[in-house]
């Protein structure tokens, strides 16, 4: 019988922030990307956010292996994000590919831009699914054989869909109503599917780092490696796995590095490479090491940071709009041929550009819970609006494709 | 002739319409012989204003004055003095009264003229010191700003208290004056209409810029028709109503598209109604515009909507007249006194401004005829016109000032 394990998945991402791009901009400057502003300057969050997060954590990480063979882990790295490191920050590529090298670091598929398409265009999904497949392969020398969409949003259409493609596992949040009574450490079956595992994030013991882990306000604060070590064990001791779901910038940049985060990692890993009755996995290896508990069934879509219907990126009329308005374009930016208009048309397809625009925190009064660049949602529309008005002034001028709309 | 002007914001630190009709009634009036004291609330460089004097109520940047400027209603004000900070709106008010109460102590003048409730109650006190009389300029009443609902209790007050004190009131329309009589009970004879003008000479010289709002003029290419507001995007300006007419509109007509020029609390209202609506595609938000954003948004347009819910005069429509645009308004704008040569609609009435926007955008002849001939009746309008009315007044008011005197 096979010893009960931690798989740790890490998600790599950043987005095309688009700058304030005003009604006066439009038709005029083409450049939605490269804001000046401090916010909104990809390049410049690139690069404090190597400092913060990506170098120190990589060096953590690279440890960590070179310390303990047992230990094994699994990455999502975005095309947005790897395109924007390959410009500013190579290194980072670098200790990535250093990573990957050792063959325990599993590397997952994804859409290359971040995107939500699967809800929008699925031929247009395939392609980026694509795209990210063979950077993946042409950088890291690898070929994904597990699958997470965007922001891990998840339904039964999307579990067909990967197992049909030949993945053998996909990700998505151990969320409450789909779950039902059922434990998300266990190795679960989508329905109507033939070879493919479902593996559920343990989204309490995932939140506790990505979220609590340095709130003072928190009951549990200050959090040790061994009383987190502690829960991690009892997770274990009936369900096979605990599934740690996070963004890799949860290490040094949503958690920075004075709340203690690496050291606490450092201490997490090293205890449970340790113990002799469990062990580590990567993502396929728990799909292909556990039989399926049972099936589940997620007819509506689920996605990692909602416990409610509305999600934080489809959730207003805003975002509803600004997506309609994006994928209409989509038959005539792929038919144009113009390289240039059709990368801008799909870094605008990154899922961020949604989630800035999402007003329920507004709404509820906790702003500071926006995490964004813009100083309100209804900015971040307006020139989000304004960029996908450019793409159709290029459209029509450049390539007499299409025409202005409005 | 001189003249102790009392007023809230001067261009280039104005929020609006409001400091515009003060600086060209009293450039007007200089010109005309008049010497003016004008008295704002904060500290800055006025630099085409070397006609008259211009002195600083409070040591205020007029940064933090923008903001609550003299057009919104106010929810809450500060009634003790225990809560007052120094930087709250009724802190500022007393400060300016009491500069004032020292300024005219050594001081003569003619008359007081003071421009809306925010300086009424240091012209009731000028008056009070100087036996000097006080005209009360009614830009906008505390009904207007509060666009139909009651507003600030403590505003009519003040409003009210003044308006009897006044010696004369002048009112901006027709429109104002019967509010003035209604609400304020304010006898009728006390009370004159003088409609604000438009200075074409700060507006002409310009070129006019296509890159602007290029995508807007590539739209117009390709038979789009665009309607313009440039306007505060607060309650009192009916934009909700006008969103509304949009989406209407659009439905009968898709070649449409509005250009939302400005700023204010209402923006995001807005943006989301549009977005509800399913016509987020269709309206352009500028953000705050001035200059050639500001003067371009009019040449870009065809044309222009003024859907106020209560407006007591409404310059833009004049601007807008001026820059060849057809021109909407609502019954409730008292510019509407002056122009003729407009489509109306009841500011509620989202079905006939749809209408009427369809037939503009539809017929180039209704359209072409309204911009020709509402053009030359802007022209009827200067503020040579408005200052001719206030000096004979001040004129008038002076024998009674001095029977006063005799009297004592």
């Amino acid at each position: 019988m096979s010893r009960h394990g931690l798989v740790l998945y890490l998600h790599v991402h950043q987005p095309w922030r688009v700058k304030p791009y005003s009604v006066f901009d439009i038709a005029e400057d083409h450049q939605y990307f490269n804001g000046s502003d401090g916010d909104m300057n990809n390049r410049a969050i690139m690069e404090k956010v190597a400092d913060k997060s990506y170098r120190p954590m990589n060096r953590a990480l690279q440890e960590l292996l070179d310390q303990y063979p047992e230990f094994k882990l699994s990455l999502s790295i975005t095309g947005t994000f790897l395109d924007q490191a390959a410009a500013w920050t190579p290194d980072v590529i670098d200790d990535f590919k250093r990573l990957v090298a050792t063959g325990r670091v599993e590397i997952v598929a994804e859409t290359y831009e971040h995107s939500l398409a699967f809800f929008f265009s699925r031929e247009e999904f395939v392609a980026q699914v694509e795209e990210h497949r063979q950077r993946i392969k042409e950088l890291f020398g690898v070929t994904p054989t597990a699958f997470r969409n965007t922001e891990l949003a998840y339904n039964d259409e999307l579990a067909r869909w990967a197992d049909a493609a030949g993945y053998k596992a996909v990700l998505a949040e151990g969320w409450g109503p789909m779950l039902g009574w059922r434990s998300p450490n266990y190795v679960y079956q989508p329905p109507e599917t033939k070879q493919i595992k479902l593996l559920l994030k343990n989204y309490q013991l995932s939140d506790d780092l990505a979220f609590r882990f340095g709130d003072k306000n928190w009951s549990n604060y200050p959090l040790t490696a061994d009383s987190y070590g502690e829960w991690l064990r009892s997770a274990t001791d009936e369900g096979p796995v605990v599934n740690l779901f996070m963004d890799y910038e949860t290490f040094g940049e949503h958690q920075w590095d004075d709340t203690g985060i690496f050291d606490f990692f450092k201490g997490v890993i090293g205890n449970w490479a340790e113990r002799s009755d469990r062990t580590f996995y990567t993502v396929t290896e728990a799909a292909e090491t556990f039989e399926a508990a049972d099936e589940v069934s997620a007819p509506r879509t689920v996605t990692w940071a909602d416990t409610e219907r509305d999600t934080a990126w489809l959730g207003n009329a805003m975002q509803h709009e600004a997506m309609r308005h994006l994928y209409a374009l989509e038959h005539d930016v792929l038919h144009s041929g113009d390289d240039n208009l059709i990368g801008d048309w799909r870094k605008l397809q990154t899922s961020d550009h949604a989630y800035y625009m999402c007003t329920k925190w507004f709404n509820d009064g906790d702003v500071h819970a926006y995490f964004s660049p813009y100083e309100s949602p209804y900015d971040a529309f307006i020139y989000y609006m304004n960029a996908i008005r450019d793409l159709r002034f290029r459209l029509a001028s450049d390539l007499r494709i299409g025409g202005p709309r409005g | 002739m001189n003249i102790l002007m009392l007023g809230w914001e001067l261009p280039p630190h104005n929020s609006g319409g409001l400091g515009v009709a003060c600086y060209h009634m009293s450039k007007a009036l200089a010109m005309k012989g008049a010497t003016i004291d004008f008295v704002v609330p904060y500290s800055a460089e006025h630099p085409n204003a070397s006609f008259m004097r211009v002195h600083a109520a409070t040591e205020l940047s007029p940064l933090h004055h923008y903001g609550f400027g003299a057009y919104d209603t106010y929810d809450e004000i500060t009634l003790t003095r225990e809560q007052m900070d120094g930087q709250s709106l009724r802190d500022i008010q007393a400060r300016y009264v009491a500069f004032v109460e020292d300024f005219v102590a050594d001081s003569d003048y003619d008359a007081i003229h003071a421009h809306d409730w925010l300086t009424l109650e240091a012209g009731v006190r000028a008056k009070q010191l100087t036996g000097k009389p006080l005209i009360a300029h009614v830009h906008a009443t505390e009904f207007d700003r509060s666009g139909g609902g009651y507003g600030n209790p403590l505003v009519h007050e003040i409003e009210y208290d003044g308006l009897m004190m006044a010696d004369r009131i002048i009112a901006v329309s027709e429109l104002t004056k019967q509010l003035i009589i209604k609400h304020y009970h304010i006898p009728t004879d006390k009370i004159e209409v003088v409609h604000n003008g438009l200075d074409t000479e700060s507006l002409a010289g310009f070129e006019y810029d296509w890159h602007t709002y290029r995508y807007l003029e590539e739209l117009k290419a390709h038979g789009y028709t665009v309607v313009a507001t440039v306007t505060r995007f607060t309650i009192q300006k009916g934009l909700t109503y006008l969103m509304e007419a949009a989406a209407r509109a659009s439905e009968k007509y898709d070649k449409l598209v509005f250009l939302f020029a400005g700023d204010g609390e209402q923006r995001d209202e807005l943006l989301r109604l549009s977005a509800e609506l399913g016509i987020s595609d269709k309206v352009f938000f500028t953000g705050f515009v001035r200059g050639k954003q500001w003067r371009d948004a009019y040449r870009v347009a065809d044309v222009f909507v003024m859907s106020s819910v209560s407006e007591p005069f409404g310059i833009t429509a004049l601007e807008a007249a001026y820059y060849d645009d057809a021109v909407i308004l609502t019954k409730q704008s008292g510019v509407g006194e002056a122009l003729h040569n407009v489509l109306r609609y009841d500011f509620w009435d989202v079905d006939r401004l749809a209408d009427q926007l369809v037939a503009v955008a539809t017929s180039p002849a209704l359209q072409e005829t309204l911009k020709e001939n509402v053009h030359v009746e802007y022209s009827k309008l200067s503020w040579h016109v408005v200052a001719d009315r206030c000096m004979a007044l001040y004129h008038r008011l002076r024998p009674q000032l001095q029977s006063q005197e005799a009297r004592l």
